[in-house]
């Protein structure tokens, strides 16, 4: 049972700072020191014209070759040119001297935005060892465009085998930066590419080509994208497949994929995010939109710390997992979809290793000052709360997360009262102190219309959202068992495990919660609260202590946006959307429907707004079968059973 | 193989000589044979059904009482093992083989290096067999009174039903050296010939006895082990004394024998004639004619004489519904499903093999080694996948990889002269700083030709032509003659390791050419991962070899052993390592065996390598061949 793995009991590594060294010693001598990272089994790097080729005469891209070439009736050198133009634009040529380049600017960027930047140099040991033995696969997580730079930058430091990143084309919009990463060793894909067999078998080809020569650790983002929201996003599957399939084919003995948790204190992005989110587009990346950021440089963006998790083999992830013997049969040459089995079995280890990515995040004080304000401020129109009460909530706060298994870096030589106060100065942008009372920045700027101002509130409360989401993927599980307590009909263990159960599938799109791990999930929650005492669990009953309504009415304001937030969105299907209603419109369509109520009054959360929370519902609603897609078209079925209570349909029993 | 070599070479009077020997050594045993009055043998010899035919009963190297040569807890001879003499350096006793009376400087080095053994630390074997560790015979009297009445020679002497009770897995070994026996057969029957064969069977039908066949006990599948939940009788029926080569037809080329002979008499009996088989499985020494039929046996010079599927015209087999046979010679058939491929591969469920008509070929008139130095293991494996798609392939052709070549090495034996160590030294220096090529990567293939001289040559240019492609270089006949010595004597081997707590086991698959890198890397990784799982204390030794080359692929032959000191249970963690390693197999579209068959050790994967409509198949010729379950020892289904 859960109880073995008690969240407390976590060990994890000491930081790092590498910026300290940087201060100290010049920049330019670091950037042009002898690099000589240890090697895969010794193979030395293989220069990209080797790559290409080898890429380009593998059995599986002439196999894909004259398959297009049959189907489509074109010759096949005009193919397989087709097949050299794409690598062209793919591959990247990684080179020395930009990384050098890079090594010299980025300290120097790095040295006037942050604090340090804090690493936990066991993992880069952990990582060296890895790469030594298997091919390695890095999985960072993605905040902000400054991960793969700072991975590359990190990995450089520490003299190890500089990684190969997956980046996303947009980047090649901008014309020289996009080549300057190139030659620091980002290959780029475009964001879709669906149908097209001859992209994906090039694509698939080169990645594999890299990992199973070993030549260079493969980096790239699961998440598909930046988030956001400081939320995990659900994994992407593609690259993943792509890393598993050389182990499962038997062609390397083994990948080893190393989570790796990148937390800012200060996101550089943080209004853009919530801008965007509000339905504010997203600049297009360009050079010299680039340029423009650069007031981004004066000011303080805290502390980056990156923490390299436990190296994961995937042999230890497939053992009794998967059936290897299934790929004896058809030459491995010879591209074939992953049967369900194999993709459910990547689609979990996508989950756990964000899960692992997740857990290892390093929260900072204000992570959990932006939850206590942002509940304060849903609670009403208040003047916000005395800094003495904040300190004591935040007080009680670190006590529960630190409880609940969180990776809190509180310093502990500091009174609290310096800490709140040194945490909510470098947020200044986001909190005002007035007569001792603290409150989010809501009020500011002179907005011409109400619908206005709301946007300007949503901005801030949405960057504030950003970071209590940080700790979301720690009090997520008791949330979802406080909230189904709270819903659930009677204090029945199997009732209140019901209600668990519908919570968490409706909320599958919008949390990183592992598919079929219902009963595991319900298990680490009860654990955590029976622990902390908030409730007592019986055989038959799930009953809240005396003790307990304290931690409960935490957990449960803080699932409550999103709660609230699904409700609208279903509202909003069943009022305003008449029959059909293209993707397209759905996003303006529901902004305006919230928009109103908000003015109205008659809903709390600003946060509400966000575009994700929109998507994600109508994703869930999708899912659920509660509506329909119709040919780019959306209908909606029976919502009904949505709105009511909890369904009885769940039928897994503990 | 040796043995037949070994002759070549040495002429023909040291043979006559070594043969006189051997009868000597098996009378004078019978002589010594205590009187037990229980298991007294009635020798009532029983005439081959053509006597005037009946080539040779000459020469039997296999007596009734294999203990007077053989040992009885170990493998092969009594008079042949490694040990380390006075001086420390390990030596290869007896007079049998190439290798026997040298010194082998380096094996010990090797031996520590390798294993991290250390002479001091011995792991002795129980010196005898105390028979109060075997269980008293379960007798059928009925069935015991109406075999004397047959005439037939049989015993219940401990020491022959313990012999019959294993055959040479890791297992089976560790366990006699420990002095514990697990259940043995009740009894040993010696028939004499086919008709003997039908009347035991007519008599363990009728009193519901369960038969074990016994050809030359070199299963390495559990095959011989006698189910420990068997509860009726089980007779052992040993086929040893049935090794006459009934007739030769030269016209046809083929030759006609009792199923019991063992590969090294066969071979020496045609060569007398001026014929072979050409079929020279590993185990040739010991193992039987039968025996290969009934588990699908593979020869090293397969290339030109083809597995035993390929050179088995007729065979004869007794079994509970009575003979299988077919009806005539015809070189090939279509009637259906051939009816030998119930045979071939049923490891003694279904009955026993009696006779068999065999090809045969005139002796080659002229054999050549020779042995190929690759970089590394992927060239050398690339080269074989050339010669076998341009099948040019010589009767034998081998891949040893890096640890297999450096084990090699180290079994050199003293040089004698200061100018042959020093060409060595030459060699070595040409091709690991003249050629770069690094002494821990490089690997050898082993050859070798045979057929006409011209030929031969012409042959041999062409392989080596290929071998150069791929950076081969010709590295001379010595290596080669060497490398196919050593298939003889590893087996003696790993007694010695067993004596300083190193065990181990080979195992073999059989992959498709594009698997092949693959499968080799895998395993050996996975077994040392396994190793290091289950806390063994010193790095293991994990080794293989392409032993034989096809037109879609090639068998692979693995060797696996580690230092056990400090494993409460060794056999346990070894069993579980091979097992991790046949999944690794498995898992990299390998076979579940190429030659070895599944046995009992195997068995477990039986139904998903043949689908459950195979299993059912295969369950229901069982079923009416034999519905009691009287050949039941529990093999394959």
């Amino acid at each position: 049972h859960y109880n073995q793995r008690d969240p407390m009991l976590k060990k994890r590594d000491d930081f790092e700072d590498v910026l300290e060294e940087r201060r100290n010693s010049s920049d330019l001598r670091y950037a042009l020191r002898c690099y000589t990272p240890v090697l895969y089994k010794g193979v030395p790097p293989c220069k990209s014209s080797m790559l290409k080729s080898m890429v380009l005469q593998s059995d599986q891209l002439h196999y894909v070759i004259s398959q297009v070439s049959k189907e489509t009736g074109r010759k096949t050198d005009e193919v397989q040119e087709e097949a050299s133009a794409i690598l062209d634009e793919m591959a990247h040529c990684q080179q020395l001297s930009t990384v050098r380049f890079f090594a010299f600017t980025l300290s120097k960027v790095f040295k006037s935005l942050f604090r340090s930047i804090c690493v936990n140099e066991e993992g880069i040991q952990r990582l060296q060892q890895a790469i030594q033995e298997h091919p390695v696969v890095l999985l960072p997580s993605h905040r902000s465009y400054m991960d793969f730079l700072l991975m590359s930058y990190l990995l450089y430091t520490y003299d190890l085998t500089l990684p190969v990143i997956a980046a996303g084309m947009d980047f090649m919009g901008m014309k020289f930066v996009g080549e300057m990463l190139r030659m620091s060793g980002a290959f780029f894909i475009r964001r879709s590419f669906g149908g097209d067999k001859l992209y994906w078998a090039v694509f698939s080809e080169y990645v594999k080509t890299m990992l199973k020569n070993g030549f260079a650790p493969v980096e790239f983002f699961l998440e598909g994208t930046r988030s956001r929201t400081s939320k995990s996003l659900t994994p992407k599957l593609g690259l993943l497949n792509i890393a598993m399939d050389p182990f499962l084919k038997g062609e390397v003995f083994d990948v080893s994929v190393v989570p790796v948790s990148i937390s800012y204190e200060r996101i550089l992005e943080e209004t853009l995010y919530a801008r965007e989110l509000l339905g504010i587009p997203k600049p297009k990346e360009s050079t010299s939109g680039l340029f423009k950021a650069r007031k981004v440089l004066s000011e303080d963006y805290g502390s980056i710390h990156v923490y390299f998790g436990q190296p994961v083999s995937v042999r230890s992830l497939a053992e009794g997992r998967v059936n290897r013997r299934q790929f004896n049969l058809v030459p491995r040459h010879i591209p074939g979809k992953p049967g369900e089995d194999i993709h459910s079995f990547v689609n979990d280890s996508a989950y756990k290793l964000v899960r692992a990515q997740e857990e290892n995040m390093v929260l900072k004080p204000w992570v959990l000052l932006a939850s206590l304000l942002l509940q304060n401020q849903a609670a009403g129109p208040k003047e916000g709360l005395p800094l003495d009460e904040l300190t004591a909530q935040a007080v009680w706060l670190r006590d529960l997360s630190r409880q609940y298994g969180a990776f809190l870096h509180w310093p502990d030589q500091m009174t609290p009262s310096e800490v709140v106060s040194s945490s909510l100065s470098l947020h200044r942008g986001l909190v005002r102190i007035c007569e001792g009372k603290v409150q989010l920045a809501v009020e500011q700027g002179l907005a011409a219309t109400p619908e206005e101002k709301l946007l300007n509130q949503a901005v801030i409360v949405l960057s504030c959202a950003s970071y209590r989401n940080q700790a979301l993927h720690v009090f997520l599980r008791p949330a979802l068992l406080a909230s189904a307590i709270h819903t659930a009909s009677s204090t029945q263990k199997q009732e209140v495990f019901n209600s668990f159960s519908f919570l968490r599938n409706m909320f599958s799109n919008e949390f990183i919660l592992c598919p079929g791990a219902t009963v595991q999930d319900f298990e680490e929650a009860s654990y955590l609260l029976v622990k902390t005492g908030a409730v007592q669990v019986s055989q038959q009953e799930v009953v809240v202590t005396e003790g307990g309504h304290r931690t409960l009415a935490f957990l449960i304001a803080m699932l409550d946006p999103f709660l609230q937030g699904y409700q609208v969105v279903c509202r909003f299907l069943c009022e305003e959307a008449t029959e059909t209603l293209t993707e397209k419109q759905f996003i303006p369509a529901v902004r305006k429907f919230i928009i109103k109520h908000l003015l109205a009054g008659g809903l709390r959360y600003a946060e509400v707004l966000s575009s994700d929370l929109q998507k994600n519902s109508l994703a869930a609603f999708l899912r659920l079968g509660a509506v329909q897609k119709i040919k780019g078209y959306v209908g909606f079925d029976h919502l009904e059973c949505l709105v009511g209570p909890p369904s009885r349909a769940q039928n897994t029993t503990l | 193989m040796n043995a037949a070599m070994a002759s070549n070479s040495s002429g023909g009077g040291s043979d006559r000589q070594r043969i006189a020997q051997q009868r000597l050594r098996i009378i004078a045993g019978h002589l010594r044979r205590p009187v037990d009055v229980d298991s007294t043998i009635l020798a009532a010899e029983c005439k081959a059904q053509d006597s005037k035919t009946d080539v040779s009963s000459e020469g039997k190297t296999v007596p009734r009482r294999r203990q007077e040569i053989m040992k009885w807890n170990g493998w092969g001879y009594s008079d042949t093992k490694f040990l380390f003499n006075k001086k420390g350096q390990a030596e290869f006793t007896g007079k049998r083989y190439k290798l026997s009376g040298m010194i082998m400087p380096a094996l010990k080095d090797w031996l520590e290096d390798t294993f991290g053994t250390n002479l001091q630390h011995k792991s002795p074997a129980t010196p005898i067999l105390t028979s109060s560790a075997v269980q008293p015979p379960t007798l059928n009297e009925a069935f015991v009174e109406e075999l004397k009445s047959t005439g037939i020679p049989f015993s219940h002497d401990a020491e022959d039903r313990v012999f019959r009770a294993h055959g040479h897995c890791l297992h089976e070994i560790f366990a006699l050296r420990e002095g514990k026996v697990g259940r043995v057969p009740d009894l040993v029957v010696w028939p004499n010939c086919h008709n003997d064969v039908v009347r035991i069977v007519e008599l363990a039908c009728k009193h519901n006895v369960c038969l074990i066949p016994y050809g030359g006990g070199t299963s390495v599948s559990s095959g011989l082990e006698c189910p420990p939940e068997e509860t009726r009788s089980i007779v052992s029926l040993d086929t040893s004394q049935m090794s006459r080569i009934l007739w030769i037809d030269e016209k046809n080329l083929t030759a006609h024998m009792e199923a019991g002979i063992v590969g090294q008499d066969l071979e020496r009996l045609l060569n007398e004639s001026g014929y072979c088989t050409g079929h020279e499985p590993d185990s040739m020494e010991f193992s039987s004619l039968g025996g290969w039929v009934a588990t699908r046996a593979s020869g090293m010079k397969k290339n030109i004489y083809g597995n035993i599927e390929d050179l088995v015209i007729r065979v004869k087999m007794v079994t509970p519904q009575g003979v299988i046979e077919k009806s005539c010679l015809g070189p090939r058939m279509s009637t259906g499903p051939d009816i030998h491929h119930f045979i071939m591969g049923s490891e003694g469920t279904l009955g026993v093999v009696t006779e068999v008509t065999m090809k045969i070929r005139p002796m080659p008139e002229y054999q050549k080694y020779g042995s190929v130095v690759f970089p590394n293991f992927e060239q050398g494996v690339a080269c074989l996948r050339e010669v076998a798609k341009q099948r040019c392939a010589p009767a034998s052709i081998r891949l040893m990889d890096n640890e297999q070549f450096k084990f090699g090495h180290a079994l050199k034996p003293q040089v004698s002269s200061m100018f042959t160590s020093f060409l060595d030294g030459l060699k070595t220096f040409y091709i690991t700083k003249f050629k770069g090529f690094d002494p821990n990567c490089l690997c050898v293939a082993t050859l070798l030709f045979e057929g006409h001289r011209e030929k031969v040559l012409q042959h041999e240019k062409q392989v080596y032509d290929i071998a150069a492609q791929f950076g081969g270089l010709a590295a001379g006949e010595d290596n080669g003659q060497r490398g196919y010595m050593l298939t003889f004597v590893i087996a003696y081997l790993r007694d010695l390791g067993m004596d300083y707590y190193v065990i181990g086991e080979s195992f073999e698959t059989s992959v498709p050419w594009d698997r092949v890198l693959d499968i080799c890397r895998n395993v050996k990784l996975r077994i040392i991962q396994e190793c290091k799982d289950k806390g063994v204390q010193f790095q293991p030794l994990a080794s293989c070899r392409a032993t034989q080359t096809y037109d879609s692929g090639a068998c692979v032959y693995f060797y696996f052993a580690f230092n056990y000191r400090g494993l409460s249970d060794p056999v346990h963690v070894f069993e579980e390592v091979e097992h991790a390693a046949r999944e690794e197999i498995l898992a990299n579209g390998g076979s579940l065996s190429h030659h070895h068959g599944v046995g009992k050790l195997r068995k477990e994967w039986m139904r998903e390598a043949v689908s459950n409509v195979g299993m059912g198949m295969l369950k229901s010729v069982k079923d009416y061949v034999d519905p009691n379950n009287i050949f039941g020892n529990r093999n394959l289904l």
